[in-house]
């Protein structure tokens, strides 16, 4: 099974998210910030990471970074997932390593739509 | 409202989905401030003009559509299809038409391919032709929600083509004026746009009555060339003379040449 981690200071939205993966087969965890989300890695590498780019304590682009300093970090397909919709910041985040970027609100058929892309259906 | 539009676009609208009619003329009756739903058709039936009847066909009509649907059929076109056609054509030029374009995402991904990857040999010309011309003047705007360009394009390709227009996006100018756009009603005589190496008509088949749907579907096949392709939706057949099937819902025409354009 697929695991994807789902990091997100809201706790809504990793709710939603974790019913939209779940739905496609995924194990989902949830951590609320970047540095949680890190541990999480840290104990097991998912295979996905769907990211807040827009976070207080560590932001998504900072949470990218230190993920490929990680043993095996560079493994996991990172997905963005913001109500970020710049196109400046949209490329930034593709340039940083992103798979691909889903702008929120969001449904489930953008979510398998965008996986997909991300080759990570 | 069902029959009006079968007469005049060949559409099957179940006279029993009623929410169907009034969801679809909604946006008609608030524009032409009608009080509701009940009043537009009124309106219709007492014999109002025909413009009225126009706008009320035009937004029967299904226009659901999205970027790059079922995208290894448009990777396969590209890859496969337009060098090959192109190869058999003696000025080089590709002729491809999007019959039932909506709001134009079927055509701009065939542009957008083009922006990416230029067809090596020859020019690849596109067309696209809707019933509406509300929604052409949509498409040809080239602008959409985040929804929609999200539906199906790839967030790189979001970034490559498109630029923010408030709270929506816009195709840049120069993937867009690579498109032709003309109002099309399929239920009439199509001969007059000549022939086309390429004819899309996606997911609208399956909203035209069944005899609506053998004609216009004999009518589309006429206008392809020998040696180029009939693509319908991947759930969508076609029984036509001379027509192959090379893949779900794309069919290939026996033969190679068609006369320079």
């Amino acid at each position: 099974m697929k695991t994807c981690l789902v990091v997100d200071d809201s706790r809504v939205v990793r709710k939603v998210a974790r019913r939209l993966l779940e739905d496609r087969g995924f194990a989902v965890a949830e951590a609320g910030d970047g540095m949680e989300g890190l541990a999480w890695c840290r104990a097991m590498m998912p295979d996905l990471v769907l990211l807040e780019a827009n976070m207080p304590l560590m932001s998504g682009l900072e949470f990218l970074r230190r993920l490929r300093l990680e043993p095996g970090g560079r493994g996991p397909k990172v997905v963005f997932c913001s109500a970020e919709a710049n196109l400046d910041r949209i490329r930034e985040a593709l340039d940083a390593g992103a798979a691909e970027y889903i702008i929120k609100p969001f449904d489930g058929d953008i979510v398998a739509d965008k996986l997909a892309l991300a080759g990570v259906a | 409202m069902a029959e009006l539009g079968a007469e005049r676009a060949g559409l099957a609208i179940d006279p029993d989905k009623a929410y169907l009619i009034e969801s679809r003329l909604g946006p008609v009756a608030r524009r032409e401030s009608f009080g509701s739903v009940a009043d537009l058709i009124a309106a219709v039936r007492g014999g109002a003009d025909e413009r009225l009847e126009t706008a009320c066909v035009e937004a029967l009509a299904p226009s659901e559509t999205r970027f790059f649907r079922d995208r290894a059929v448009f990777e396969h076109l590209w890859r496969e299809v337009v060098p090959e056609v192109a190869r058999h054509r003696p000025d080089g030029v590709v002729r491809i038409w999007s019959a039932g374009c909506g709001a134009g995402q079927e055509i701009y991904s065939l542009a957008m391919l083009q922006a990416e990857a230029p067809a090596p040999t020859g020019r690849v010309e596109l067309f696209a032709s809707d019933l509406s011309e509300r929604l052409l003047d949509r498409a040809r705007l080239g602008v959409y929600s985040s929804f929609e360009v999200q539906r199906g394009l790839s967030a790189r390709q979001l970034v490559r083509h498109f630029e923010n227009r408030d709270e929506h996006f816009q195709l840049a100018k120069k993937v867009r004026q690579e498109v032709r756009w003309r109002r099309v009603n399929l239920m009439e005589d199509l001969t007059p746009l000549g022939a086309f190496d390429i004819v899309l008509c996606r997911y609208v088949l399956s909203g035209f009555t069944a005899r609506a749907r053998s004609e216009t579907t004999a009518r589309l096949a006429a206008l392809v060339a020998p040696g180029g392709a009939l693509v319908l939706g991947e759930e969508e057949a076609l029984a036509a003379e001379g027509f192959a099937p090379a893949r779900a819902g794309l069919y290939r025409r026996a033969g190679g040449a068609r006369a320079a354009a």
